[in-house]
């Protein structure tokens, strides 16, 4: 729906968005989720969506294997720190760098294959990889019990000045835990979201898009796909080990199941939850997701008890107990409820339900509006 | 040399157990091009149904003794099963083979899961994209998990083999070498039958019936049976349901071996897509093939010897296998051009 | 609608980015900490918020459900509801029934799933969003030393649930965080002697061991007990977390030469490999003219009971188990079968004297500051919890108590009733020096 935009609009667009996610503080509040953690996460898991959503939304590449660069780019920004020093800079420039050269070996190798072929092939080496950080890498990774900084570590250029306070990664004094970190993550996502924009407008979005399209075709006009899958597949690495580096900056801390193929395929659930190839969708999934992980797992008996007092007694016990089983230990199950209402009822994801109540608004307003073009990209 | 032949029996056991697991999602992806997900809870429901069966049959008659009571406080309650109270012997004897005997309950019941998944949902997902695929039927898997834990909770729930075949048996003894050196259990061994017959079943099925032969024509081309004026949908839904029975069956007999909980399904989610791709998608032979190939590649490279050259090996050896074989073979082991390439 | 638009120049980078700039610089009122308090998430209500934080879904779902009806037990009976449980045998009498401190104690809970991540994103949470001023629970030790470390940097106080790596209180030991379970150090203390009185001193031993932290401690830690006692080790072989099936690395055991067999695997790993050991025939195998024995040093009642019958007769060490027959164990077990109807495990008896420990600890100290309750948490000597007296030492905030030896129950007289005790170890067995484990407390971080 974003297609049809002109540059302008392009550039309103954006804003009206730098807005929204900057004042996520606000308007997020009433719902239980204005708190830093929270939204930090939201920026970080939207950028990683929107990095997979380049590959994925534009060339149809289904990657079940986006986590190892996610874990690639946690672990150098610990390592940043732990020799570096607690600057989250070079912590995200080392992490993008290093997971665009893992994206470059993997893709290179996996991209020879199409299909679920390609999709399995990213996921060996991503099981490899959590596999290995998870046990005989441990000196490099420190296995289960996962990568900190520690007070021993060398730090070179800030090691000596600060040897007793807590090791929080700071930008030039600025803590980036709490509402400093949600900050520096806005920003970049906001970057993030631009470049990724930019990347759709693009005649190289354009190339991407036609390998989705037909690539046989591709071939015949004398175009070669490779270099434009394997380009886009190493910005869209980069793109995750810069959510890793974030995870960090805001949490010290490197885990191995950052990896795992939960993880892979949990970007997979939220960029097409949101809906792929549109450059919203993949940020409302990941919000979206996140939201029940860390809000609906928190709900037990006492505050169902406290939500639903307004009930008659003989009322709220069985009301209580219900609900009880979708939300607490069963927020599992209000996600999987969820996947399968929003695929079977809105095929586009969540952003073709904004666009249908987009469309419902510009029915009522303007009748001669045709409607047909407002399908989700793809 | 004994430890060779120890290592090749797991292999062949382990690959029963692959293949057996990778068939019907193979049988899924060939016949009606969907990437089923669900699959590792289908292979969870068939355990539960083992687990259920048992629970029924181990349904107690609570006596309350007043003169003895709990830690707690409590009067204590004896417990005695119905079916060993009401039917003597043979209520015993159906207790002790409640596992395979559970396979009667689990055909129907996996049958019907089959038939109520494929019209009820996978039947609106067949002209859509493979992402839309995944996302429900990962959903629809997420869902039955959380039902079958919030029913039995989220710890393993053992289920013993009968008791003629809980032990192990000496094979070295039989074939010669000295006793005690080649010892397999029997459950194991019968795993391997069942696989195996199994498999047969399913390939002598697709083989031999006029059924069968239609399936394996709407395989390779499914658009030119359906102008043939064949209702190939109504076959789907057959098709369905017997992938379903397949998954569950693996479940049930696998129980002995692996305590079942709500998880088990996605532990071998993986692996079973693994196996289907390196195999061939769409391939049969092929899932078999692979799954015996990673099944034995993976008992060798667990031992110490080899794990001594190349420390965690074993760890990743499944992966790296089918990384290899998919680089020097585009479409794996015996696939097809075309299927799930784009 | 035209799909080809201009591509990414300097001028549309700059006019965005300065739009980005001014969209930044206008919420600054939000970036403001406002933390006046003496310290972080101060109480100033009358009431006090906790933070539980356990596992409810993933492998150890059932464990989490129970740590979490201990904490809600533990909240009533602090509160003054209920039949007061331990509060009654606990040898301090500091807690009145009465709250903590003249303030109610109410709770929110989150799940950890397990995993680092999630865990410290639910605790940041509870401590961000809710006000916890102290955090506990959780099933494992990579989930427990992660969020250890968290509270440490935010500055609010860690009461460890069910971990049993040496690095808790070892080499990853904070000084906001306290542990009342036993550790693999303990283990390999408290199970050797009986393990020596069982088969004796001439054996060969055989380690499966779960590939990550905690099986290493815990190999090293048995290792070590059992050859200073004259066992020899045949090997020591490390498995896959979750490999499902483990056949492939019990067949080597067969022709080992060991005669036993050491499964350092806890949780699922547990259930299956020793499943499967017993169908391979270990259990019942003889090896040099002894019998073949398998020992697994950590024991959870919970997780035996997904092992059946396989448990008859195996050895293993455990925190705690609830046909203990002193005064503080049998008024736990009452007050908590009374309310749901079955016994309570290893990891809801540790959950629920850690939050007693944590609640009397703020009541003789007068408030909830981390830096004070800690200092009243370090040195003090307590008795009536289920392990006879105990200490919490101050040197590494560790508790130190007997230990318990169990074997799976040849006869179980119901489906709780798996384990038998063996022998309860005394705390001055089980003692070490505190350096021995290395690791650096650090200060205490009031978070403010």
């Amino acid at each position: 729906m974003t297609t049809k935009l002109s540059p302008t609009g392009d550039l309103i667009f954006f804003a009206v968005f730098a807005v929204a996610v900057l004042t996520m503080p606000v308007w997020l509040a009433p719902v239980g989720a204005g708190y830093p953690d929270l939204l930090q996460k939201f920026a970080i898991f939207g950028l990683f969506a929107t990095g997979f959503n380049l590959l994925f939304g534009l060339t149809g590449y289904l990657s079940f294997g986006h986590a190892a660069f996610l874990g690639v780019g946690s672990y150098t920004a610990v390592w940043s720190f732990k020799l570096l020093g607690m600057n989250p800079i070079p912590a995200a420039i080392l992490a993008v760098a290093t997971s665009g050269v893992f994206a470059l070996a993997i893709g290179y190798v996996s991209l020879r294959r199409s299909g679920i072929y390609f999709s399995i092939l990213t996921l060996a080496f991503a099981q490899m990889s959590y596999n290995l950080a998870y046990s005989v890498l441990t000196p490099i990774t420190n296995g289960e019990t996962g990568l900190r900084v520690l007070q021993s570590d060398p730090r070179l250029f800030d090691g000596a000045s600060e040897s007793t306070g807590p090791l929080i990664s700071n930008l030039f004094g600025v803590e980036m835990t709490g509402w400093g970190g949600f900050y520096f993550c806005a920003v970049v996502l906001l970057v993030g979201f631009f470049i990724a924009q930019r990347i759709f407008r693009s005649p190289f979005g354009i190339m991407l898009r036609a390998v989705k399209t037909n690539q046989n075709r591709m071939t015949y006009t004398g175009l070669n796909p490779r270099p434009y899958t394997l380009a886009v597949f190493v910005i869209s690495g980069m793109y995750a080990g810069l959510a890793g580096a974030l995870m960090c900056i805001t949490d010290p801390l490197a885990g191995a199941e950052r990896m795992q193929w939960t993880a892979s395929g949990e970007v997979v659930l939220m960029t097409i939850l949101g809906g792929a190839g549109t450059l919203l969708g993949p940020i409302f999934g990941a919000a979206l997701i996140k939201y029940f992980e860390n809000i609906f797992s928190a709900f037990n008996e006492q505050t169902l008890h406290e939500i639903f007092s307004f009930l008659p007694d003989f009322l709220e016990a069985p009301v209580v107990s219900i609900a009880g089983l979708f939300v607490g230990e069963g927020w599992h199950l209000t996600l999987g409820v969820l996947f399968m209402l929003i695929v079977i009822f809105l095929p586009g994801g969540i952003m073709e339900g904004v666009s249908r109540i987009g469309r419902l608004f510009k029915r009522g307003s303007s009748k001669a509006e045709p409607n047909r073009q407002t399908a989700p990209a793809e | 040399m004994d430890v060779i032949l120890l290592q090749l029996l797991n292999g062949l056991d382990k690959g029963g157990a692959y293949a057996l697991i990778a068939l019907g999602l193979t049988l899924i992806f060939g016949t009606l091009g969907v990437v089923n997900f669900a699959h590792g809870a289908l292979f969870m429901l068939g355990a539960f149904c083992a687990v259920s069966f048992n629970a029924l049959l181990s349904l107690e008659l609570v006596t309350i003794d007043p003169e003895k009571t709990t830690a707690w406080g409590t009067p204590l309650e004896i417990r005695t099963p119905y079916v060993e109270a009401y039917m003597g012997d043979f209520g015993h004897w159906i207790l002790n083979y409640s596992v395979p005997v559970s396979i009667l309950l689990a055909i129907p019941v996996m049958l019907l899961v089959g038939f109520i998944m494929e019209r009820g949902l996978i039947k609106h997902f067949y002209n859509r994209a493979h992402a839309d695929q995944i996302l429900v039927t990962f959903g629809l898997a997420i869902v039955l998990q959380e039902i079958i834990k919030s029913i039995f909770g989220a710890n393993p729930i053992p289920q013993a083999a009968p008791e003629t075949v809980r032990g192990a048996a000496d094979i070295g003894a039989a074939l010669g070498f000295d006793p005690g050196v080649i010892v397999y259990p029997y459950w194991r061994m019968v795993y391997l039958g069942f696989a195996a017959a199994i498999i047969a079943a399913v390939f002598a099925f697709l083989q031999f019936t006029t059924f069968g032969m239609v399936v394996r024509a709407g395989m390779a081309d499914r658009h030119t049976v359906g102008l043939l004026g064949i209702n190939i949908e109504r076959r789907f839904t057959i098709v369905f349901a017997i992938a379903a029975v397949v998954a569950g069956l693996a479940g049930v007999m696998y129980t002995p071996i692996l305590p079942p909980d709500y998880h088990m399904g996605m532990d071998f989610l993986v692996l079973s897509f693994v196996v289907v791709v390196v195999g061939g998608m769409g391939s049969l032979p092929g899932a078999v093939a692979a799954g015996f190939l990673l099944g034995i590649l993976q008992s060798f490279a667990s031992m110490n010897e080899v794990k001594a050259i190349l420390p965690g090996i074993d760890q990743i050896i499944i992966y790296l296998v089918a990384v290899v074989i998919l680089l020097v073979r585009p479409r794996g082991l015996m696939g097809r051009k075309g299927v799930m390439e784009s | 609608m035209s799909l080809i638009r201009k591509p990414l120049n300097r001028r549309s980078i700059l006019r965005a980015g300065a739009m980005g700039g001014a969209a930044l610089a206008t919420p600054t009122i939000f970036t403001s900490k406002a933390w006046s308090a003496g310290y972080l998430n101060e109480p100033t209500g009358s009431e006090v918020v906790l933070g539980f934080n356990v596992p409810q879904t993933g492998a150890y779902a059932d464990e989490g459900a129970d740590e979490l009806r201990a904490y809600q037990l533990a909240v009533k009976h602090i509160n003054g509801e209920g039949d007061g449980g331990m509060l009654n045998t606990f040898s301090s009498k500091a807690l009145q029934g009465n709250g903590v401190n003249g303030k109610k104690v109410t709770y929110v809970t989150g799940d950890t799933q397990t995993k680092s991540d999630a865990a410290r994103a639910s605790a940041k949470r509870m401590i961000e969003k809710d006000g916890a001023v102290m955090i506990t629970g959780g099933s494992s030790s990579g989930v427990a030393i992660a969020v250890q470390s968290l509270c440490q940097e935010a500055g609010v106080i860690f009461m460890a649930g069910l971990t049993h790596s040496n690095d808790t209180t070892g080499k990853d030991k904070r000084a906001n965080g306290f542990r009342h379970f036993f550790n693999t150090e303990m283990s390999g203390a408290a199970l050797a002697p009986v393990l020596k009185n069982a088969f004796g001193t001439d054996r060969t031993a055989y380690h499966l061991t779960a590939d990550y932290t905690w099986g290493w401690s815990q190999e090293g830690s048995i290792k070590k007990y059992t050859e200073g006692m004259g066992w020899k080790t045949a090997a020591a072989v490390r498995t896959p977390l979750g490999a499902g099936d483990f056949s492939q690395y019990i067949t080597p055991v067969l022709n080992s030469g060991a005669d036993v067999l050491v499964l350092n695997h806890y949780g699922k790993d547990m259930v299956n490999s020793l499943t499967q050991a017993v169908q391979f025939g270990l259990r019942d195998k003889q090896v040099n003219g002894k019998d073949f024995a398998i020992v697994v040093p950590l024991y959870s009642r919970l997780m035996a009971q997904g092992a059946g019958e396989n448990v008859k007769g195996i050895f293993g060490s455990t925190n705690w188990h609830w046909s203990l027959q002193d005064e503080g164990s049998k008024a736990f077990v009452k007050s908590f079968g009374q309310e749901y109807g079955f016994p309570p495990s290893q990891a809801a008896h540790t959950c629920y004297v850690q939050a007693l420990l944590y609640a009397d600890a703020a009541q003789r100290a007068g408030t909830f500051e981390p830096c004070a309750l800690g200092a009243a948490l370090e040195g003090f000597e307590f008795d009536g919890m289920g392990n006879g007296p105990t200490l919490y030492r101050a040197e590494d905030h560790q508790c130190f108590k007997d230990v318990l030896v169990v074997k799976g129950k040849e006869n179980p007289s119901s489906q709780f009733d798996v384990l038998e005790v063996v022998e309860v170890t005394p705390r001055a067995q089980v003692e070490y020096p505190a350096d021995l484990l290395g690791g650096d407390l650090g200060a205490c971080n009031n978070g403010v």
